[in-house]
Formats: C-alpha cells, structure tokens, sequence
C-alpha cells in the first residue's frame, strides 16, 4: 500500500487520527496547527463534500511545500461558496478566473513562476467536474499534453451543482439531475483520470473524502512530481446526491466499497497501485442512500438500470483488482 | 503609500475573511459531546469502570489503570482468574469480531501489581467509628477495604484459619493459586484491617453493641444433600466439603472412578479435581442437557479438555460400593427433566454430590426482626437486613453466587453503611443511556482478533494443581487493551477535528477532547455520524 497504513488496533488507518499515535505519524488533520486553507464561514451547504476534499488536499500540499503553494481555481461551487465578495475563506494564495480555462491560467502561473525564477513556489489548478470534464477539459487536455508543471485536482459531485443540480459529463448512468428529471440514459459517465493516463502524464490519481489518508497521501505524493499531475477526487453533494447532510462520508465509502469508483493511482500512464475493498458491497447498498436513484427502487424497480450499474461496478472491481488482499 | 496604490484596481471595499459570516445560524441541530454507558461497565457486578482502566492501560499506564480498578474492586489479580466475564459477554466487539479480553488484561495489571508491590493509600481521615465483618471472604474484604478506605476502623472474622472463604476453600487452586489470593488479601491487612482468624462470632447481639455496624458475609458453605439410596458401604461426599478438607491438607479417598452429581460450576470444579487427584475415570451426571447446565461454559470446556466425562439427562438413583445406578431422563415441553424408566450401571468408586449450596443462616435466625425467605437473609436496597445496623451481602443473599457478585456486594453495603452511619442514604449516580452497538461506527475499528491466553497441557494439567492458564504479556496486554472500542466515550480520533466541513470543531489537546465552535456549526451532524465510539448526539432546537 502506498499508504503508510498504521495498527490503531481501535481505529486502524481509517480514522482521522488518534490519540495513541505518535504525534510525527498523525495525519495533517490531525493536526491543530493545519493550514486551513479554507478556513471556517464559508458559505457551502451542510455537509458538503468539496469543502472537505478541497481543504484535505490543500492543507495536505501546503504541508508538502512547506506553504509555497498557490491555487488557481476555476467557477464553480468552491469558487462561489468561498469568495463571495468582498469575504474569503482561502488561507492560502487564491486566484480566481473563468469557468473553462483554470489548468491553462494554472500553466501560466506555473510559466511566469518559473520567469521570475521562483522554482520553489508549486501550483494547484481546481475546478469541479463541470469545469474540469465538460467545460475546462481541451485546456486541461493541452496542459497535459505539454506537461506542464501544475497538480490539477478536480473535485467530483457529479453535476453541475453549484447552478442547480445539472447533468454533467460525470453525472453516473441513471442519476436524477434537473435536467435529466427521469434519470441519465447516456454512458457511464467520463473517466478523466483514465483520459489523463492516456497523456502518459507523471502522475494520476484518484481518492475520495472517505479515506482521509489515502487522500491526503496523493496530494502530497503529487509534489513530489514535476510536470502535469492530476487528482480526482469524488466529493458527495447532499444536495444533487439527495442525502442527508451527515451522509457524505458514507456514500463516498459506499462508492468506493461498491466499486463504482475505483481508487487507484497511476504512474506514466500505467496503474501502479489500487486501494483495495475492503468489504465488497453490491451497488444497491450505494443508490439506495441517495434520492437521485430513489426511482430506481419504485414499483416494479427498475433492475435493468441497476444491473448496468453492478456490471459497471464488477468491471471496475475486475480491470483494477479492487479485491486482492491489501499489501 | 496613497491610497490609490493599495487598490491597483477598481476595487471599492477591503478583502475580508470570511471569519465574519457567522454560519452558526443555519443550524437547526446541535452536536453534542457525550458519555454513554458502555456495556461492560454495564454488565460488571463489581460495577467496575472497565472502559476507564481499559484507557489508561491502552497508554501503557498500567499502575494508573490499576488504580482505577481498584477504586472498585480490591481483587484484580483474582477477578482475572476466576471472574466469569459478563464483560466480555456484553462487549460490542463480539459483534464485530471478538469481545476485549478484559478478564485478561485485567489478570496482567493485577499480576503486575503483585509483582511491582503496587498499593492503595488511605486518604480519608480516621472516622472514629468500628466495623465488624462477619466472614473473610471476597464479600467481607470488599467491604472491610472499602470501609477501611472512608477511614473506618475494620475488624473481619472468620472462623476458617485463613482469610479468602470461598476463593481459598472452594476455589480449586489450578485455578486460582493461593498465593495470588494471600497477596492480594495481604494488601488490605496492610492498610490496617485487623483480621481475626478462627474466631467464630456466635453471639450477634454482643457484636452489635460492640461495633456501629456489623456486615454479615459468611456465604454459603453447606453442601445440599439428596437423599439417594445407597448401600451400606457406599462412599457418597460432598463437593464442598471436600474442596475445602482438600485445602486444609485432608486427602479425599475417592477412588479411581468418581461420578460427580450435577451440574454447577462446583460439579465441574471438583470433576476436574478427582482427575488430578488420581482417577482414571470422572463422570458428571446431570439430569438435563449441556445447554441448561449451570455451569460456565470456560469451566466445561476446559474439563471436557482434562477428560471429564459429561452424562448428559442422568440421574443417580441408586449408590452401591462400587457402582451407581443411572435413570436417563427426557425433557418436557417446559425443559424439566422427567424419569423414562430406563435405567443402566456405571462403575462408581465413590458419588459426589454437587447440587448447590446452601447460606450458612444460623447467626441470623435468632434475630426477630431479620427476614429470612427462600433460603437466604433479606436485604433491602442498601444491603441492610431488617435490623438496624446489620448489613449483609454474599452468597448469603439473593444473587447470583460468584466471587464477582460477592464482591460488588461488599461495595454496595461499605457505601450504605458509610452513609447510614452518617444518617444519610447513599445516591447511586444516574445511569446515562446505554452505548448499544448500533450507536458505534464499526467502520473505523481495524480488524484484530483477540489474544488468547497461554494454557497449560493437558498432561501437566490433569497430574498437578498448576495453574491452568497463563497471563498476558505486557506486550499483548497492551494490544488486548487497545481492541476497546470505548464504546459511548470520546477515544480522541479526531474524526470530527478532520471531517467537519466547517472547521467547527477546536481540538483542546490530548486528554481535553473538542469543543464544537457554535459561530460557525451548520448543523450537518457529520461529526456524530462519523465518530467511531458514538460519544457525539445531535440535540434538535437547542442553541
């Protein structure tokens, strides 16, 4: 495991922490004296996903830097939630810019850095899915493909939430959106990750809210890198995904225990390691928490949709061997 | 710098934190830190705080966790030998994976105790006020060591030459090995109990004008008999009698066969004695079967182990010299064991008899106003018996008859007689809610089977009085430890520190636990639905 994974023996590596453990060992969460790179007041909703993936990610980069780290940031729920003028939640250095082109300003901050020979200052790009795999992908794509030195993290509730709940090119097969009222009939949804492994780019990465370490793990691991790095992280939405507010962590934990989100982490292009399942759980266990599959389950319940999704999840459990024993 | 220059751009207002937007007040519930009762405090008859020395254990503190024990219970030495665990029958982890071997953790610290001469200082100022204990067993000790502890001066009598009762007369000792027992009871010797041995107190009346209070705990050491049939050359026994003859040096001859009469955990105790005392062959009878034996399930598993043989639905209908009579018995739709009319021989040196004890009453009945009903002394609420001032506890009153029990019983009755003589009645604290299993977020606990005690082979077993089973390591005492899931209490995982969205939790440091910043809490209740040990609920309208 490229996890350091330690023996709580009460709590394992799955908590966020513990009091027995040596404080050196303990996660950047853990830590009081954390960043907080989005500090508390900002405005996003109860429970809500991102604000915990984006301030995981960044506390654990600003650790890895040693708080030389700058973040571009492209429209979207984090950027709405965070800056609404003239309040900021970022601790951090922010910039803001429009909602299809955050990895390409990211290239530029990264260039002008390097113009003014600042080799030590590293750069963040972030956007949601919208911004990353509809709108901002030909500049994510063209940022790839020149390496450029920039970690790009998108963070992944599956819709256009922040504009009320839209389809996007990440919504699952079957998922209610507003404007997919009787459930999304296309594909499965598009792998980023899987199209960034096509760049043959350094480094890939995919984790989610519901295992802080791992998360916290690929963020720092990316800077180790230079060149183009990329980090998707799936972020539960309690309002597209219809759950309660307190469900977050555990529909994230669902997805990956289900299989539906394979977590992984590439090198050049090739899979290189895979968090394995822990408990294999049959999708159903996953749709049936959140109101955006509710019809699934009416009255005859609609098995075609959900065997399409279990055949998704036993394909992603089979091509990245999501049961082998951890190592 | 002029002010145009601090704004290079058409900027009108100052960037601000967001520090400034209180959202607190979306909040519709509130998180709220809690203890809840966890289920092997819940089920400890010593009322222990398991959890609590499990903590402290779980940081390598091993006198510290001691300590507390002993604010409970003045035996853990012994309670980690002979205890029957209804801990660890209640533990949440069996749902899991295994229950905690608390029993055993609590067998190292003990044992550590013994070994580093560990002991409790009295803190409370000498009370001027004299206690007598009536009987030096696990009940009497308690409650002369809590006594002892409110700084009461405490004398305990017994007439038994040496201090222990049924820990040292009715206990084998390959299970409990004595000097485990003088260790322990020398302990509360030295905090100034004074202990007057083989003297027996036949006179009640002239002990309660001698002392402010008197706690009777002379237990339960009259075998119950049956009257069976026998020849005249037939060597029936009975099990206590022997048990304790064979601690006071008198070699029982039982033979080489030996058919044990019922079903209890003395059955088995002196099953597994007969053994090492020589006989090939030891058979206990009882009329039912293995699941409705009073036995515990450690003790016929391990005699089973020693090659004790069970009959199962036997009775014994006849003795002769040599051989008994058995009567196999059917169980009715009630489970009552009914005759069949079937009857078979079983080679028999000698029968003994292991159908209960019963209380030793005889100080009590010349007493008017002690109420003595279904063969035990009446108490109230507080230990107390009808007559003012006699307290009594033990096997000698309702309960269940384990060292445990007899234990919490000396406790209860130290507490109410401290507060009786003071005019005062003893408030038991409130019980908070139950930290049941579904309370816990089974998530995060790593899986990590239990540590099994070390056990004697069966060979050495069945040819020495040995000590059956081992103890732990410091090493796996502290692994042991570390498998509680402190259930209903803050384990301090940071699970809220990190995954609240809002950074409403402030971490206090090690030990002080978190404080939830109500300015900015939303109220989404991921800190409670995400907290390992079920120690955060979500209180509705409370602000």
């Amino acid at each position: 495991m490229p996890v350091q994974r330690i023996k709580f023996y009460q709590t394992g590596s799955f908590a966020v922490g513990n009091r027995l453990l040596d404080p050196g060992r303990r996660s950047v969460q853990a830590d009081a004296g954390r960043t907080n790179a989005l500090t508390k007041g900002h405005r996003a909703c109860q429970g809500c996903g991102e604000a915990l993936g984006a301030r995981y990610v960044l506390d654990a980069v600003m650790r890895a830097t040693g708080n030389r780290a700058v973040t571009v940031n492209a429209t979207g729920c984090l950027e709405v939630f965070s800056t609404p003028f003239p309040e900021s939640s970022w601790q951090v250095p922010w910039l803001h810019l429009l909602f299809g082109n955050a990895p390409a300003v990211a290239t530029g901050v990264a260039a002008a850095l390097r113009a003014k020979g600042r080799t030590d200052v590293r750069v963040v790009g972030q956007g949601g899915d919208g911004g990353t795999v509809d709108i901002g992908l030909a500049c994510l794509s063209g940022m790839f493909e020149r390496n450029d030195d920039v970690l790009y993290v998108c963070y992944d509730n599956g819709g256009y939430m922040n504009t009320g709940v839209q389809r996007s090119g990440a919504t699952p097969h079957g998922a209610v959106t507003t404007t997919t009222p009787a459930g999304n009939s296309f594909g499965q949804g598009k792998s980023v990750p899987l199209i960034a492994m096509a760049h043959r780019i350094p480094y890939v990465a995919t984790a989610t809210v519901a295992d802080l370490r791992d998360l916290e793990y690929k963020a720092a691991r990316a800077m180790e890198f230079h060149g183009a790095r990329y980090l998707h992280v799936l972020v539960p939405c309690p309002l597209g995904w219809r759950t309660a507010s307190d469900e977050t962590i555990r529909v994230a934990r669902l997805a990956q225990e289900t299989g539906m989100f394979p977590v992984f982490e590439a090198l050049d292009g090739e899979v290189t390691d895979v968090t394995p399942i822990r408990r294999v759980l049959p999708v159903v266990e996953y749709l049936r928490p959140q109101g955006r599959f509710a019809h699934l389950f009416g009255d005859p319940p609609r098995e075609d949709v959900i065997g399409k999704l279990q055949l998704e999840a036993d394909r992603n459990i089979r091509t990245f061997g999501l049961t082998e024993p951890v190592r | 710098m002029s002010e145009a220059s601090k704004h290079p751009y058409a900027i009108t207002l100052d960037v601000g934190s967001s520090l400034a937007n209180k959202t607190g007040s979306w909040r519709t519930e509130r998180p709220v830190y809690l203890d809840r009762m966890p289920p092997c405090n819940d089920a400890c008859p010593a009322g222990e705080n398991v959890q609590e020395w499990l903590a402290l254990a779980e940081d390598g503190d091993y006198e510290a966790a001691w300590r507390q024990i002993m604010a409970d219970n003045p035996f853990p030495a012994v309670m980690g030998r002979v205890c029957y665990r209804p801990c660890e029958t209640a533990c949440n982890r069996a749902t899991l994976d295994q229950p905690v071997g608390i029993n055993s953790v609590e067998r190292f610290l003990g044992d550590e105790a013994i070994t580093q001469g560990w002991s409790v200082t009295i803190d409370a100022p000498p009370s001027g006020r004299s206690m007598l204990v009536i009987g030096a067993g696990p009940s009497g000790l308690s409650a002369a060591y809590h006594l002892a502890l409110r700084g009461h001066r405490v004398t305990v009598r017994d007439d038994s030459p040496q201090a222990g009762g049924m820990m040292r007369y009715g206990i084998p000792s390959y299970r409990l090995p004595r000097d485990v027992v003088d260790a322990e009871i020398q302990r509360i010797v030295d905090q100034g109990v004074r202990l007057e041995l083989s003297t027996p107190v036949t006179d009640l009346d002239a002990a309660l004008g001698e002392f402010d209070a008197v706690f009777l705990a002379v237990g339960a050491h009259i075998g119950r008999r049956a009257d069976i049939p026998a020849g005249d050359s037939a060597r029936i026994v009975d099990a206590v009698s022997l048990l304790a003859d064979l601690e006071k040096g008198e070699e029982p001859l039982l033979g080489r066969r030996v058919a044990v009469y019922g079903g209890g955990n003395t059955a088995m105790d002196v099953a597994r004695t007969a053994r090492r005392l020589g006989a090939s062959d030891a058979v206990v009878v009882y009329r039912r079967t293995r699941e409705r034996m009073p036995a515990h399930d450690i003790e016929v598993h391990e005699a089973l182990d020693e090659g004790v043989r069970m009959r199962w639905l036997s009775t014994i209908v006849y003795a002769g010299d040599d051989r008994v009579l058995i009567e196999r018995m059917r169980l009715d739709e009630t489970g009552f064991p009914q005759p069949t009319g079937e009857f078979e021989e079983l080679d028999a040196d000698s029968v003994v008899l292991a159908l209960g004890q019963q209380a030793d009453l005889a100080l009590v009945r010349g007493l008017p106003d002690a109420t003595i009903a279904d063969g035990v002394v009446q108490v109230d609420g507080r230990m107390m018996t009808g007559h003012a001032g006699l307290f009594a506890g033990g096997d000698m009153v309702r309960g269940e008859r384990t060292v445990t029990v007899a234990v919490g019983h000396g406790k209860r009755a130290a507490r109410n007689i401290d507060a009786w003589l003071s005019g005062a009645t003893y408030e038991h604290a409130e019980r908070p809610e139950l930290a049941s299993y579904d309370r816990l977020n089974t998530w995060y606990y790593a899986d990590a089977p239990a540590t099994l005690r070390p056990q004697l082979d069966v060979a050495r077993r069945i040819s020495s009085f040995d000590e059956v089973t081992g103890g732990l390591t410091a090493e796996n005492a502290l692994f042991e430890a570390r498998r509680c899931m402190s259930c209903g209490n803050c384990l301090e995982c940071d699970n809220c520190f990190g995954m609240c969205p809002d950074n409403a939790i402030i971490k206090l440091g090690p030990g002080q636990g978190y404080e939830i910043d109500l300015d900015f809490c939303k109220g989404c209740g991921l800190c409670a639905a995400e907290c390992p040990s079920g120690a955060i609920t979500m209180l509705r309208g409370r602000f």
